[in-house]
């Protein structure tokens, strides 16, 4: 329980380090958080940490559920008059209820980004960018253009209108250039290797986020083309509500748990246990609220 | 004073019991708790009624005998104070008060207020005690030198009078305050080193067994218990547990 708790608690602030990129908005800034985002995704050190991260959470939660059976039994007839407020505080008694909460919390969250981002058949935006090419309109007249590009994995650009996209990957030619080729040569000739990939996109979970929590249009660069799919979210109000909550509840469970679980692990020592409460209480405070100001924030100027 | 009291009443360890009303009055704010029990107890039995039955004891607050949860609390209201200890001025005229016995699994009712805390004996069998030799050249505990700290430690955990109320007050119904006051009374000495690591096993493996709960860190304990044990203890009997859990053989 301890050991699963503390684990969660480093693991809150390596999540939260990269939501807090979340913060900043512009090219640069989608760009940075996008390619941060294909980092977490694809490093092998990041994949052990996150299968911990996922057992953590499964036996925290199932041993917590276990303790509190256990529990329950160890009173079977219950107190007609209890006045529990005048020898603990209600969070720390209601771990299970908060615990439950953050679960169901965790379930809904992973629906919202990471089924988008680590399965492979979701639908999910890819990362594009506005390139600018002057073009000469009339004798000495020159204009910017603007060009939807995809910014692929290997540092190239590639126009969104010359490529076929699957999944992550760009290919060439539309279908129908594809078989325009074919016909015209070998109507029975199979096209092994004659479309070759020519690079992989980043999924643009910054604009994903930016579209789920903001109510407003959305960017532009997210509505325009809609290979993206993105539009502004109708219930983004809800889900921005759903996840300020959840984070007040993470607050009370850590604002118990932190500290208690140092007092499992038998560390408890006269000269530390007020730095480990501060530290506890500030880390209960903190963290989750850190996490809550970045849903309320799209929300407020997007 | 006048007051209504509404007590558990239940025959015996099978009977289903439940809350009985029973107005008193004439009770002086001088009296312990135990005093007014025994007026009413006085009443009950001049108006041909049973008795209430209640544990106790010494009445002064060190055989930990005296268990009453006391308008949702061990002990009652007051802190640092067993039932024996605790006075009638801390109500006020007109009150109720609600009596229940100590709740536990650990803990069966025998009878209304009386239940049965022989499961703590049997933790302290488990594990409990120190060897000493006792051929004729028994050593003088105090030729043995122990940091005065250590000392005042052993001390502050050994004046358990193991009442129960912890448990009583827990949410989870857990004896570890009680059980880690009696494995810190020893882990602190030198005396107690030689059972050290057996002594924390069996004696959580016997709290277990006799069906109380597991520590959460409410904290309440801490706060009910009449001796004013001290969390740290459970931190102490934790360390000590892990310890023994991955180094005994
Ligand atoms: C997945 C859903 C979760 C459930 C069902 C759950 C449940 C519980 C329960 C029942 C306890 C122990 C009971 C108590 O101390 O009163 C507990 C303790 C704790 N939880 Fe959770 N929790 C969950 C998620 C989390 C998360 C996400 C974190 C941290 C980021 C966390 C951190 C802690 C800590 C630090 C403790 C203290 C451990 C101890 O007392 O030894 N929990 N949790
Ligand atoms: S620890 Fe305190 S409350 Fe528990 S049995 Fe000992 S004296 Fe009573
Ligand atoms: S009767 Fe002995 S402590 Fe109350």
């Amino acid at each position: 329980m301890a050991l699963t708790g503390l684990f969660l608690c480093v693991f809150l602030i390596g999540h939260l380090a990269g939501n807090l990129q979340l913060l900043k908005d512009g090219v640069e800034a989608k760009r940075a958080f996008n390619e941060y985002a294909h980092f977490m995704g694809t490093n092998i050190f990041i994949k052990v940490l996150s299968y911990l991260t996922y057992i953590s959470i499964l036996f925290h939660a199932i041993d917590g559920i276990l303790l509190t059976v256990q529990n329950k039994k160890a009173r079977p007839v219950k107190y007609a008059y209890e006045k529990p407020n005048t020898n603990s505080k209600w969070y720390s008694r209601s771990m299970a209820v908060l615990g439950t909460l953050i679960l169901i919390f965790i379930v809904l969250h992973m629906q919202h980004f990471w089924y988008k981002m680590k399965v492979s058949s979701a639908p999910m935006a890819l990362h594009t960018e506005n390139m600018y090419q002057p073009r000469m309109v009339s004798q000495g007249v020159i204009e910017d253009t603007v060009v939807k590009v995809y910014y692929t994995t290997n540092g190239s650009y590639v126009p969104v209108s010359e490529v076929t996209v699957k999944g992550k990957e760009f290919y060439n030619n539309t279908e129908e250039q594809i078989k325009q080729i074919q016909n015209q040569y070998d109507p029975n000739y199979q096209p092994k290797g004659q479309n070759p990939k020519i690079g992989e996109g980043y999924k643009d979970l910054h604009s994903v986020v930016y579209a789920f929590f903001g109510h407003n249009k959305s960017d532009e660069g997210v509505t325009a083309t809609d290979k993206t799919g993105l539009s502004a979210n109708k219930y983004a109000l809800p889900f921005v509500i759903l996840y300020v909550v959840s984070m007040a509840v993470l607050a009370f469970h850590l604002m118990h748990g932190f500290a208690s679980a140092f007092q499992s692990l038998g560390l408890n020592h006269r000269r530390y246990n007020k730095l480990i409460k501060i530290t506890g209480t500030a880390f209960a405070i903190i963290v989750p609220l850190l996490f809550a100001i970045i849903p309320v924030v799209i929300y407020l100027t997007k | 004073m006048k007051l209504t009291l509404k007590i558990w009443r239940q025959k015996d360890r099978n009977d289903k019991g439940k809350i009985e009303t029973y107005p008193i009055d004439n009770v002086s704010e001088h009296m312990s708790f135990l005093e007014m029990m025994d007026v009413l107890n006085e009443q009950l039995i001049s108006e041909g009624k049973e008795p209430v039955a209640f544990d106790h004891d010494c009445r002064e607050g060190i055989c930990g005998m005296c268990s009453m949860f006391i308008n949702g609390e061990a002990h009652g209201p007051d802190r640092g104070v067993t039932t024996c200890q605790l006075h009638m001025r801390k109500f006020n005229d007109g009150d109720t008060i609600y009596v229940e016995p100590f709740r536990a699994k650990g803990f069966p009712v025998i009878k209304d207020l009386v239940v049965d805390r022989t499961a703590f004996d049997r933790i302290q069998h488990a594990g409990g005690f120190i060897s000493v030799n006792t051929s004729g050249n028994t050593q003088d505990a105090n030729a043995i030198p122990i940091p005065k700290n250590d000392a005042d430690k052993a001390f502050d955990a050994a004046t358990c009078i193991g009442c129960g109320a912890c448990v009583a007050t827990c949410k989870n119904a857990s004896a570890m305050l009680f059980v880690s006051a009696k494995v810190s009374q020893f882990a602190l000495l030198p005396q107690g080193k030689v059972e050290a690591q057996q002594r924390v096993l069996n004696m959580v493996e016997q709290m277990d067994k006799e069906g109380f709960g597991n520590c959460t860190n409410t904290g309440a304990c801490e706060i009910e218990c009449p001796k004013g044990i001290s969390l740290e203890n459970i931190a102490r009997m934790n360390r000590e547990f892990l310890k023994a859990a991955v180094t005994a053989e």
